[in-house]
């Protein structure tokens, strides 16, 4: 891996901006690698799917970086030429899949967040983020039906299915605490009306799904200890296997195109 | 001011852009071209004098955008257009909404559900029934929700059997 990492000078929105993307390209990346294994035929066609939507996004997240850094990178720069530690997205979803119920419950708690996230960016001062939300509102409330739809599935179906789906959600709960951080350089970017404050979203979180929980018979785990790191580019060992995987080819080949 | 040949060359201009552009198909719903579809913002000339065709994605992640450009691109060097320029647009989203009705009786000729109704999210999240573009019945039963694009899902038809793909109301 020859090829050296870009350095660009971080200002509030770039960061904002490209925590989404990280978000955004690692779930899709991720959701990726169900292609040609998931359980049956119709998930394996919806897990693509998403993870084609959730990769759309990012693009269109680093392109808009791309163009708030000005300096000549593009959006495959972003995505495929910076380290570790330059990556802000939340230790959530670079967790590994684990079992369908696993990658279930892991976008249920994801997706419900960002459909909140994604419906009040629609309002944001910055127009390009406001453009961006609006694409992606959607097609996020349609993950988080798809994904809690399966979730009562999975829950309320067969005992093994129940618990695999209740170790799941004890699990990954413990890394939902970091969807609802915000740090200084994001209080900027709050107080100018261009992100709404994630802080103080928790319990509207709670209540979405809440119901969804209920339904498929599953508990909320009362574990008070939340994994944090992420969103300052402190990430799991698993990360480092991700970007082996997703940047080999930008790292041989620089510049590679399609 | 621009004289008045100036004007005429120029909406001659576009209007042959826009006869060679209303060629150009969707790559993966080739019944359609991109204005029934919706996806064709405008054509214009810019202040030097050449063309721009704005386009916009059905879904973030529409893998069909970039043939769609090159195509476009095509369409207009085979009439002499030679440097054209091709802009992608996400405001305003684009919704099932901008879909033309011929579009829409081109997609169920094919054998594709067009989508029911006005875009909303109850639209995209409530149990419409939809009709079966072969047979017309209204007994189906959706599938899948994702389908063999992302904007379509799979449904079947409990009358006539078929399985068939609905573009989604979005």
């Amino acid at each position: 891996m020859a090829t050296t990492s870009i350095s660009f000078t971080e200002t509030p929105l770039l960061n904002l901006v490209l925590l989404r993307a990280d978000d955004a390209l690692i779930l899709g990346h991720r959701l990726s690698e169900w292609c040609g294994h998931a359980p049956m035929d119709e998930e394996d066609i919806a897990l693509a799917n998403i993870a084609l939507d959730l990769i759309g996004q990012a693009r269109s997240l680093y392109d808009y970086a791309a163009r708030i850094d000005d300096s000549g990178f593009t959006e495959d720069h972003f995505a495929y030429r910076r380290d570790e530690h330059q990556y802000r997205n939340c230790l959530l979803v670079e967790q590994p899949n684990g079992d369908f119920a696993a990658t279930v419950v892991r976008h249920v708690l994801f997706s419900a967040f960002m459909d909140l996230y994604w419906r009040e960016t629609m309002k944001s001062r910055d127009e390009t983020l406001a453009a961006i939300a609006a694409k992606a509102e959607k097609e996020t409330a349609y993950h988080l039906r798809h994904s809690g739809e399966w979730l009562i599935r999975l829950g309320d179906g067969t005992d093994e299915s129940h618990a695999r789906a209740q170790e799941a959600l004890d699990e990954l709960w413990a890394y939902t605490g970091e969807l609802f951080e915000t740090d200084e350089t994001e209080r900027a970017v709050i107080e100018s009306g261009v992100t709404p404050d994630v802080g103080s979203r928790q319990e509207s979180w709670q209540k979405r799904i809440e119901p969804i929980l209920r339904e498929a018979t599953l508990k909320i785990p009362s574990a008070p200890f939340m994994h944090t790191g992420g969103r300052s580019g402190r990430h799991s060992e698993h990360f480092g296997y991700i970007l082996a995987d997703l940047q080999y080819l930008q790292r041989a080949h620089p510049e590679a195109v399609w | 001011m621009s004289t008045l040949a100036e004007l005429d060359t120029e909406d001659d201009l576009v209007a042959r852009a826009r006869a060679a552009i209303e060629e150009v198909c969707d790559p993966e719903i080739p019944v359609l071209t991109i204005a029934d579809l919706g996806v064709l913002r405008s054509v214009e000339v810019t202040a030097d004098g050449e063309i721009e065709v704005t386009i916009t994605p059905t879904y973030s992640g529409c893998p069909a955008m970039d043939v769609i450009g090159f195509d476009i691109k095509t369409a207009l060097a085979k009439t002499g257009i030679d440097n054209a320029r091709v802009r992608q647009v996400l405001s305003p989203a684009w919704t099932t909404d901008w879909m033309s009705e011929a579009g829409k009786a081109k997609l169920r000729a094919y054998g594709i559900a067009p989508p029911a109704g006005r875009a909303s999210r109850r639209a995209l999240f409530g149990e419409q029934s939809i009709a079966c573009p072969h047979c017309g019945s209204h007994e189906t039963e959706k599938v899948s929700e994702f389908g063999s694009t992302a904007c379509k899902a799979l449904w079947r038809c409990k009358i006539c059997r078929e399985p068939f793909d609905y573009f989604k109301c979005i």
